[in-house]
């Protein structure tokens, strides 16, 4: 064990950095967004176009998490419990989004559903392709929390529910998801707080119109324009959404691992 | 050299480990620390080798104190129930960290580990990793790092916990052998009374942070002080407030004056000691011991009536001192 | 297997994967094609023009600093968490995830304003001729702002499975501190900090939004390589575009193999 000096001196090192790093600038973002008082902060809260683009961030992020819910514990599923030629493949390609810069992202699926796509589907410039930009960079997610649940899942369990007479069905819905539900409560956290923030795949794709500006385009376009009090009122909402969401899934998933299990 | 604990205590929130424990362990003696978990005796082992700091008493190591000096100073040698091995190093590598610490010349390094590797019988076996050892292995390597840097004190925790039974006697009497030769002050911490029993030549018997008693093995077998060491260092039946070994039913086929009557219930064969298992009058289940050719000359069988007779008892009043009762016994 | 499970095994194993395939098989081997359309040479010039050069290089450049700053605040502050008793660790677990929960531009734009010249920290570096916006050290305090949680959160379940018995052995057998973290401790979680360090690496080199925001664009001074792909792709000449997203790609796989390795490698 470090000799108490050591800690101590540890504790200090690491709140210098983390102050530098990330506290002191939220804290002046937090700060600078409410110089023009409660009502200024309010006034560009309200304006219409970040109540639009607050709201469409909120229905895209919900309706990817909900997607990814499905998809993610599919391909979660068959990565455990499937056996395929090149499965290991597959394993390694999931993590792709993570490794992939956000623009690159965002230009690989404009390449192939954009304006000249080969196989003649035009999303670019809609709520559609922007909702497939985020499901691209949120698929790891729930994946990757729900896999090592799957490997360590109990098999006698299902068999017991077999042996009773469940069907696969029903031995899904009672005896496997409510396993793994703190770890679907965990990636869907993730996976939300990462859709409502999405910039770099977003930005080529949603082309700057009004009815596809998402919160964080709204917020660099009011920076570029030097309207710095929208874009930190927004932002400032922003933050504030994914951390109550983080808080609330937390809760929850606290709850799920006692009640659950 | 010796090892002095004055009244050391030690809390963990609201767990009391250690509740004003005294020890003393003679230079070059084999001490056991016995007790179940939760007695405290791996606690005051830390204590003993630095790894955890009393919240009040003291620690004295050869007649110097030794409370505040880190474990890095005190020259203990350890051994953990787990091996703690340092995987990522060869075996040579771990017996010799303690000296490359030291800055030792290489070749004297070299020397000291050929000697310790084949004190510990692991010849042959100095590039493996401790991956590729048995749990027996892994402890005796693990014993010969601690040794290789000459410590005033030997202290196990559990050193044989995690290790198949017949491992286990092996190095028990591998480690009993090592003291001999070695004479280092060496005290081990186990709950396993027989093991307390072979090795050592002293036992300190714990429970619940403090100390019960400390003797030689016979010593706390023939004469234990409080109902908790009886219990713990032997079998005993239980009868209120007094005690009887197993071994010292008599069992009678006709009444005899302060024999009791009771039903053979069951007759359990252990290779060499039997076991019999009785129902007496007031529905008590008490079991004597007895060898193998006692139990054929008694010629018992299930169900029969027999007359049962403790020669000896101890009886632990709660408010005096435990007495021994001898019962004289026909011829 | 009865008809009826073997439908749904393979239903369910072709939509997982023609799920995969379609969101991310299919675009990002056209990228190679769209990339090459005009032949090798062209793909070939149209990366390694001075600004494009500039680019990657500012990137590497940006993101190595931001990688060693990272993997030694999270060693260290993965001891600290696992291996030190405090009051505030929630709060601390909770700080270090922030990263996870902001959205790049919104780092970028905390950054604007406090080294900006009516920020808190905007004076003491302007008025001594230090450049933090639009600068390289904007640039790198965004990138390690939002690299900042990976290596911590790799090496805190390996600090927390190897457990400190073998750093008590250390203790007992005389190592100091050093010694012990140097020839115990570390090696023991190399394979954490390997897989943290290479996540972090992946993080820094693809940041876009925050960097976006900060850097200003200057053109052949800040732009680091994701900018000047989204310059170029602006611009219309697809082609750089393409082929920088090619190359920036190719890193991306050359990280998952690294990542895989690493992972096998600490499960072992």
């Amino acid at each position: 064990m470090p000799r108490l000096g050591g800690a101590t001196l540890g504790r200090g090192l690491v709140t210098a950095y983390l102050s530098l790093i990330v506290l002191i600038p939220i804290a002046a973002l937090v700060s600078k967004s409410l110089e023009g008082g409660l009502s200024g902060f309010w006034d560009s809260v309200t304006s219409p176009l970040a109540l639009s683009a607050l709201k469409l961030s909120l229905i895209l992020a919900l309706i990817v998490v909900a997607i990814n819910l499905v998809t993610g514990t599919a391909l979660a599923w068959v990565l455990v419990r499937d056996k395929f030629p090149g499965k290991a493949l597959v394993n390694s390609v999931i993590d792709l989004p993570f490794a992939l810069p956000t623009v690159v992202a965002g230009i690989t699926l404009l390449a192939l559903y954009g304006t000249n796509s080969p196989v003649g589907i035009d999303i670019a410039f809609t709520r559609v392709g922007i909702t497939v930009a985020l499901l691209f960079v949120t698929l790891p997610f729930i994946v990757r929390t729900v896999q090592p649940v799957l490997l360590e899942l109990d098999r006698e369990m299902e068999e017991a529910a077999a042996s009773l007479g469940a069907s696969p069905f029903t031995t899904f819905r009672r005896v496997i998801f409510p396993n793994l539900r703190p770890a679907l409560l965990a990636g869907t956290a993730l996976a939300f707080a990462r859709a409502i923030g999405e910039f770099g795949s977003v930005i080529l794709i949603s082309g700057n119109l009004p009815k596809t500006q998402t919160a964080p385009l709204f917020i660099f376009a009011q920076i570029e324009s030097g309207n710095t009090e929208g874009a930190g009122a927004v932002s400032v909402t922003l933050l504030v959404i994914a951390l109550l969401v983080l808080l609330v899934i937390g809760r929850l998933t606290h709850w799920s691992l006692r009640h659950g299990r | 050299m010796s090892i002095i604990v004055e009244q050391a205590r030690k809390q963990f929130g609201d767990f009391v480990a250690l509740d004003g424990v005294s020890i003393e362990v003679p230079d070059g003696s084999l001490t056991a620390l016995l007790g179940p978990s939760g007695s405290g005796k791996s606690t005051l082992l830390r204590v003993i080798a630095g790894l955890e700091k009393p919240d009040s008493g003291r620690v004295m190591i050869s007649g110097g104190d030794a409370t505040d000096v880190p474990a890095q100073k005190r020259g203990v040698g350890f051994v953990f129930q787990h091996y703690a091995a340092f995987k990522h190093m060869t075996v040579r590598n771990n017996i010799a960290f303690g000296l490359s610490i030291r800055k030792r010349p290489k070749k004297e390094i070299a020397e000291r580990v050929d000697e310790l590797i084949s004190l510990v019988h692991l010849d042959g076996f100095g590039e493996r990793y401790p991956s590729q050892l048995s749990g027996g292995q892994r402890q005796r390597m693990a014993l010969a790092r601690a040794l290789a840097v000459e410590p005033k004190v030997l202290l196990l925790d559990e050193p044989f916990g995690a290790l198949d039974a017949n491992v286990r006697k092996e190095l028990r009497l591998w480690l009993r052998r090592l003291h001999d030769d070695v004479h280092v002050t060496t005290i081990f911490v186990t709950h396993d009374q027989e093991e307390a029993m072979e090795v050592a030549g002293q036992i300190v018997v714990m429970n619940e942070g403090h100390v019960e008693q400390t003797g030689e093995p016979n010593d706390l077998y023939e004469h234990p002080q409080t109902e908790f060491v009886m219990s713990f260092i032997g079998p005993v039946n239980q009868r209120g407030a007094v005690f009887i070994r197993p071994h010292d039913l008599e069992l009678l086929h006709v009444p005899a004056p302060e024999a009791e009557e009771a039903m053979v219930e069951r007759i359990v064969n252990l290779g060499f000691e039997t076991r019999v298992e009785l129902l007496m009058a007031n529905g008590e289940q008490l079991w004597a011991q007895m060898t193998r050719d006692e139990a054929d000359l008694l010629e018992l069988t299930d169900g029969q009536i027999v007359y049962v007779r403790p020669r000896r008892a101890k009886v632990f009043e709660p408010n005096g001192d435990p007495r021994t009762e001898e019962i004289a016994s026909a011829a | 297997m009865a008809a009826r499970d073997r439908l749904g095994k393979y239903g369910l194993r072709y939509f997982a994967l023609g799920y995969l395939t379609m969101l991310l098989l299919i675009p990002v081997g056209m990228i190679s094609y769209r990339a090459f359309e005009h032949g090798f040479s062209a793909a070939w010039s149209s990366v390694t023009t001075p600004d494009a050069l500039h680019a990657f290089l500012l990137t590497i450049e940006i993101a190595a600093i931001a990688v060693v700053a990272n993997t030694i605040f999270g060693v260290g502050c993965a001891l600290l968490l696992v291996r030190s008793n405090f009051r505030g660790k929630a709060l601390l677990n909770a700080i270090i995830d922030l990263p996870f929960a902001i959205s790049p531009v919104v780092v970028g734009l905390a950054l604007l304003l406090l080294y900006g010249r009516t920020g808190w920290f905007g004076s003491m570096f302007l008025d001594n001729g230090v450049q933090i916006l639009f600068a390289m050290p904007g640039m790198v305090l965004a990138t390690i702002f939002i690299s900042l949680p990976f290596v911590v959160r790799e090496v805190v379940p390996v600090l927390h499975e190897i457990g400190d018995e073998q750093e008590q052995a250390a203790q007992t057998l005389g190592a100091n501190w050093w010694q012990t973290f140097w020839r115990i401790t570390l090696p023991a979680i190399r394979w954490g900090v390997g897989y943290g360090v290479v996540l972090t690496t992946a993080r820094a080199l693809g940041e876009f939004g925050a960097v976006a925001v900060v850097s200003g664009r200057i053109s052949g001074q800040t732009e680091t390589a994701p900018l000047w792909v989204w310059r170029e792709f602006g611009q219309f000449n697809t082609t750089g575009a393409y082929t920088a997203s090619l190359v920036l790609a190719l890193i991306a796989i050359a990280t998952l193999l690294a990542m895989n390795s690493f992972k096998r490698k600490e499960a072992s």
